[in-house]
């Protein structure tokens, strides 16, 4: 008998005493009610370490400060505009030492998760593969404020689960010396999130 | 319908070579590791207070976590083998493994195939149990662990003793020790900070990611309808792993299953707060098969039963198959605090260790694992998935092969902790080196001739000059429960 057809029987056989079905009871909440869900985030993402910078116009500030920067070839041309250094866009895709090499990598993402101050990137537009946004030092993050959910289960709904999925908060860290939180091990040592407007909507 | 497979114990690192009691004495002994301890677990008992008390509907969470993992045990059979359909419908292949052994021949023969003698490796429980590292090395194999704390208690050629913070046992100063003793590359003046710590870490590890071609991880859950895995963690050292070798090969528990992708809203909820006490653990990642273009292209998950069908099959103790190694459980438990994970000699230490490992191994080889505990139920209460554990130790009690010695201690032990005021007691006569709890013991058994105090307070009678805990801070901690 194979493997796979003994462990299945056996567990067959241990449920001899057929448990009755179960109703899960799905009561917690579903919704934030939050009103203002951007103050939410900023303050969990600043909880987190993360730096968060409001409106398109911040970029050039901070990609001033970047010599190398690697990027997902399909990321917003105004995003770049005025960028002066060095620019690695994933095609053909970078190696991990190229990518070592860089010191920072730009990024937008898919979800924003206020009540936990979680960023979500699926591999979806302008995200690329995900050894881009673990390997440079710094990530600089887009999240376009229409991306913001309050709650997990809003998240789920949003995502799909055959995207490879990576979720942020805030950037690397160990708490395994004397459970002291130091920031930066293997990840990026650094997560700046610039928080945009949508597209053909009025303000920052 | 009758089904002729029996379900099976399992074998691996989930004995206790010795009897608990015997096991604790060093521990209760060395103040230095009881104080590491203590510190410890005060630290993530308040921040997980903390970030629970924030969340309004924090037993709703708890009642839908227990019961889909109730509906997961119920349904065990077809949700594995939906599983294995979606993740192999998405690119994965899916392997079974009886037990610790053939889980690790499977690893073995993964990692010949794909040309390497080296893995990196991502924390996890599942392969301790199987011990894995030293099936690898026995096999000329290179496991290299990746998690600072994993990291510092391999070069310490040492075992874990947290679910959640193996090295908890170690301060900054012997962490530095070991680093300096046993890693090539860590700088000459390196300092015991823990930034200067954590980046020496770093430094190791960078190349070896770089070039990595095989990892290995477990999985905190795998999605039966969409048959993706899910890795929660703290460094990036999971995701470096994760994405960058061209070998991917997981190592999966069965009870490890949830029925849909969106049960994860309610577990991801549940984990980061129960465990390190934060609202989310800096990385999650979950994938699905191969993605092409994008991370691992050869994706392996290797499910395990060792000795999960014996745990499904008992209806009263089934419920530990719910248990996502969060460590809440550990860190509220008197016991664990006094004892530290080595006493249970399982992988699998504290409350839920004293349950699930006489459960895996069968009761009969692990039987005085039940007795460690003071039954308080404070493990029930912070337990995400709502595990009655105190329930199930009595059952198991129930079941050992009484061994004599451990049941009349643990009684004992049992009786002074429950009491901040015995317990005082028990550390003033331990001091005085005599005294009432051999005279409780004698009017309770009628027994005449014990002189000795049951442990712990033995490992301090031995001898008179062993420094003592200082009352006041156990005393201090019940206040706060
Ligand atoms: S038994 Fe409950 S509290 Fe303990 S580790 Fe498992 S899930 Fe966490």
């Amino acid at each position: 008998m194979s493997a796979r057809d003994e462990i299945l029987a056996r567990l067959r056989t241990a449920l001899a005493d057929s448990p009755p079905p179960v109703q899960v009871p799905r009561g917690y909440r579903r919704v934030d009610d939050r009103p203002d869900l951007i103050a939410a985030l900023v303050d969990r993402l600043e909880d987190y370490r993360a730096v968060v910078h409001h409106g398109i116009g911040a970029l050039p500030r901070l990609l001033g400060e970047v010599d190398r920067l690697a990027v997902p070839t399909d990321v917003p041309a105004d995003w770049l505009a005025g960028y002066a250094g060095q620019l690695h866009r994933d095609a053909p895709p970078l190696s991990p030492a190229a990518l070592d090499d860089l010191d920072a990598v730009l990024t937008g993402c898919a979800v924003a998760v206020a009540d936990t101050g979680t960023i979500i990137l699926d591999a979806g537009p302008a995200q690329g593969r995900r050894a881009l946004t673990l390997v440079p030092d710094r990530h600089i993050c887009v999240v376009r404020t229409d991306q913001v959910v309050g709650l997990l289960p809003e998240a789920f709904t949003r995502l799909d689960p055959r995207a490879p999925l990576t979720w942020i908060s805030g950037p690397s860290a160990t708490s395994d010396i004397e459970l002291n939180r130091v920031e930066g091990v293997h990840g990026p040592r650094r997560l700046e999130v610039v928080l945009i407007s949508p597209p053909g909507s009025s303000g920052a | 319908m009758s089904h002729p497979v029996a379900p099976a114990t399992g074998s691996g690192r989930i004995r206790t070579p010795l009897p608990f009691p015997t096991a604790a004495k060093p521990a209760v002994a060395d103040t230095q590791l009881r104080a590491n301890l203590h510190r410890a677990t005060r630290t993530i008992r308040a921040k997980r207070a903390r970030v629970v008390d924030e969340v309004p509907d924090w037993e709703a969470l708890r009642d839908a976590g227990s019961a889909i993992k109730a509906d997961v045990q119920r349904r065990l059979p077809e949700l594995l083998e939906q599983f294995e359909a979606s993740a192999t419908a998405a690119g994965a292949t899916v392997h079974w493994a009886r037990d610790a052994a053939e889980a690790c021949r499977i690893v073995v023969a993964l990692t010949r195939a794909a040309g390497a003698d080296e893995v990196v490796k991502v924390k996890s429980m599942a392969t301790q149990e199987i011990e894995l590292n030293e099936a690898l090395e026995a096999a000329g194999i290179a496991a290299y662990e990746t998690d600072l704390a994993e990291l510092i208690v391999q070069l310490g050629e040492d075992t874990p003793s947290h679910i959640l913070v193996p090295a908890i046992h170690y301060n900054r100063a012997q962490i530095r020790e070991i680093f300096q003793r046993r890693m090539s590359d860590a700088p000459a003046d390196l300092s015991d900070e823990p930034a200067a710590l954590a980046e020496a870490a770093r430094v190791h590890l960078r190349r070896r990611f770089l070039s990595a071609r095989v990892a290995v991880s477990g999985a905190n859950f795998a999605v039966a309808d969409t048959g993706t895995l899910v890795v929660v963690e703290s460094e990036g050292n999971g995701r470096m792993c994760l994405t960058l070798p061209e070998t991917l090969i997981s190592v999966v528990g069965v009870e490890k299953l949830l029925p849909t992708f969106t049960d994860l809203e309610v577990f991801l909820q549940l984990l980061p707060r129960s465990s390190t006490g934060e609202r989310m653990n800096p990385y999650t990642s979950m994938w699905t098969g191969v993605t092409p273009g994008d991370g691992p292209q050869d994706v392996h998950v290797v499910l395990v039963d060792n000795g999960r069908s014996a745990v499904l099959a008992d209806p009263v103790g089934r419920p530990a198959l719910s248990c996502i190694r969060c460590s809440a459980c550990l860190n509220v438990c008197p016991v664990y605090e006094r004892a530290g994970g080595h006493a249970y000699g399982s992988v699998y230490p504290g409350p839920i260790g004293a349950i699930l490992s006489p459960q895996l191994t069968g009761v009969a080889d692990n039987a005085s694992l039940p007795y460690a505990s003071t039954l308080c139920g404070a493990c029930y209460d912070v337990c995400p998935v709502k595990i009655n554990i105190p329930e199930i130790l009595v059952h198991l009690r129930q079941q050992a092969p009484h061994p004599p010695a451990e049941r009349a201690t643990m009684r004992v032990l049992s009786w002074v902790m429950r009491s901040p005021r015995r317990w005082a007691v028990a550390l003033r006569l331990a001091r005085a080196g005599a005294g009432p709890l051999g005279a409780y013991r004698e009017r309770r058994t009628g027994a005449r001739t014990l002189r000795r105090l049951p442990w712990p307070a033995s490992a301090w009678t031995r001898s008179r000059d062993l420094p003592l805990p200082a009352p006041q801070t156990f005393r201090e901690w019940w206040g706060k429960q």
